[in-house]
């Protein structure tokens, strides 16, 4: 085990914190949609079993998980585009 | 890792924060979002294998084949779901995403487990280091995996609940002693296989625990009415960051625990903020399974004056000759469909020098910000939308208030019935203006099931009749008047 990922671990909670501490509340739907984009890097994970993956059950599950991360990822930043492009300023 | 690598990813975890961070300003939220975006496209073109070797330096294999036709697959339905969801369906759209990347989640850590779970089966006594799990890493999985799958089964009942299905709570005596122990044996289960990842019967107890997992979920959520599901989506959202960070762990790729982690806080963060904006706390969100404890009966007494009814003509040449009007807009209004026939009503006032504001409850409509999406989609510029503290404060200069399917977030029983299940919840102050206009199809009580107050004061009128339309009647007597 490598500590050094735990000590990246613990700074990110605190950057986590701290970098949305003064959102304000008209854009927390937009946030919460952006960050579960975000979270969709679960992708990389389903690409790296299903290139391991040695068995068909292993290969069902990893395409499945690949399908799910890239529908997280890809649709989380595009309706959060959709979203923001709307908010506009005053003409 | 090489060093190469290692900066590249340093810069893909600056651009994340960056992309959070912008994400925090009307001005800079899309470039942020692009930012992210940019950065998970830099992560996926060094990714690598557990080995340290890239994964895209290999020969191509069915696997691959495989991984490009699912990775388009989901680009689909993502592009499907994004470019058809209607704004209003936003909160549903989202736990949707959600739980999709929480079963991925789920599915990566079972994955890796079970591989290392049957690595001594295969290899005989030989068991090969890099498949050797320690503690650690067996545990990471496990969590990823115990997380992954309640968000996925979670996100999927909330999902159902903002569809309009079973929205009540659904609960029985004896409900939370029975999560409580289902959540005991999935936790033992999890101890049992932290330690004994290689043990004949690990694969039979973790596929045991993972369908407890999942049915933990849809436990979690059933018991939580309609209106609580978006601190549920926010809470799942930072679940399934965390279940992504320790994925990360499980198998070694930075970008991974970084981004899933900064999701998995900064969720927290949102989920809390929330709770606070409704003045409950979280664990009564969660458990308390708020609006089947007859709290629709309480807060009706006391209240005392009579209903007072307004044409809209009337309301027409209020609005016309007032020099400050306030818009309380709700989700009603959204589910009208009124918000364009709204800013219609507002440009107009505008033209005839009329200082047009609306005031934003940070839960006006289903999620917190719901509002501003819903009105910037109506062309509402966002500097009009001004955030309860702000305008509370000056709420008695106002001349004329605009209650538009809005009802709790305006109730004054949360400042002076103690007896009220919302009391003590932050409002916008409308009944502090010279007149109130509350727009509704009827009497009836709002989301939360409590009588309002605010419709009996003396300077509240009621406006009743279909939103939409009797806007569009108004903004047609504006003009002529």
């Amino acid at each position: 085990m490598d500590t050094n990922v735990l000590f990246i671990f613990i700074l990110a909670i605190f950057v986590g914190i701290e970098v949305i501490s003064k959102v304000p509340s008209m854009l927390h739907t937009p946030l919460m949609s952006g960050t579960n984009a975000i979270h969709g890097i679960i992708l990389f994970g389903g690409i790296l079993v299903l290139a391991d993956a040695s068995t068909p059950l292993a290969q069902a599950l990893g395409f499945v998980a690949v399908i799910f991360g890239s529908a997280n990822v890809f649709g989380g930043f595009m309706v959060t585009d959709l979203m923001l492009q709307m908010f506009k300023k005053k003409k | 890792m090489s060093s190469t690598i290692a900066f590249i990813i340093i810069g893909v975890s600056v651009l994340f924060i960056l992309g959070i961070k912008f994400l925090s300003s009307p001005k800079t939220a899309r470039i942020g979002n692009l930012v992210a975006a940019a950065g998970m496209f830099i992560a996926l073109c060094v990714l690598l294998k557990t080995d340290g070797t890239s994964v895209w330096s290999h020969g191509w294999s069915f696997n691959y084949t495989l991984i490009v036709i699912g990775t388009i697959i989901g680009l689909i339905i993502g592009a499907i779901g994004a470019y058809s969801v209607k704004m209003t369906s936003m909160p549903q759209m989202v736990a949707l995403f959600n739980g999709l990347g929480g079963g991925a989640a789920a599915l990566v850590a079972s994955l890796e487990f079970i591989k290392d779970a049957k690595a001594p089966v295969i290899a005989g006594m030989e068991i090969p280091v890099a498949h050797q799990s320690t503690a650690f890493i067996a545990g990471s999985m496990l969590f990823a995996t115990l997380i992954g799958s309640l968000s996925f089964s979670g996100s999927i009942i909330a999902y159902l609940k903002l569809e309009g299905k079973f929205e009540k709570p659904m609960t029985f005596p004896g409900q939370n002693i029975l999560n409580g122990l289902i959540l005991l044996v999935i936790l033992g289960l999890c101890g049992f296989l932290t330690f004994n990842a290689t043990n004949g019967n690990a694969t039979t107890a973790f596929i045991v625990m993972f369908c407890l997992a999942l049915f933990f979920g849809v436990a979690m959520v059933m018991p939580i009415g309609g209106a609580d599901m978006p601190v549920v989506i926010s809470l799942l959202n930072s679940f399934t960051g965390l279940a992504v960070a320790a994925d990360g762990f499980a198998i070694n790729n930075l970008a991974m625990v970084v981004a899933g982690t900064l999701v998995g806080s900064s969720g927290t963060l949102l989920t809390l903020l929330m709770c606070k904006a409704m003045n409950r706390p979280v664990t009564n969100v969660l458990f308390g399974a708020f609006g089947s404890s007859g709290a629709a009966q309480a807060g009706a007494a006391g209240v005392v004056g009579t209903v007072k009814p307004i044409q809209a003509d009337e309301v027409a040449l209020l609005l016309a000759y007032a020099q400050r009007v306030v818009v309380v807009p709700g989700y009603g209004m959204a589910v009208a469909q009124a918000q364009h026939s709204v800013r219609e009503l507002t440009e107009e006032l505008g033209k005839r020098g009329v200082e047009v504001q609306f005031a934003i409850h940070p839960v006006a409509g289903r999620m917190p910000g719901h509002m501003n999406v819903l009105l910037a989609e109506a062309n509402v510029p966002y500097d009009q939308l001004i955030e309860m503290e702000q305008i509370n404060p000056s709420m008695d200069r106002v001349d004329v208030c605009l209650v538009i399917g809005a009802n709790d977030v305006v109730n004054p029983a949360a400042r002076e019935d103690k007896s009220s299940p919302i009391y003590g919840m932050p409002i916008i102050d409308a009944d502090h203006c010279k007149t109130c206009i509350v727009m509704k199809r009827s009497m009836a009580a709002g989301f939360a099931g409590i009588e309002n107050h605010l419709f009996y004061k003396d300077n509240t009128r009621m406006l009743f009749g279909d939103a939409k339309a009797s806007l569009n009647a108004r903004v047609a007597a504006v003009k002529a008047s």
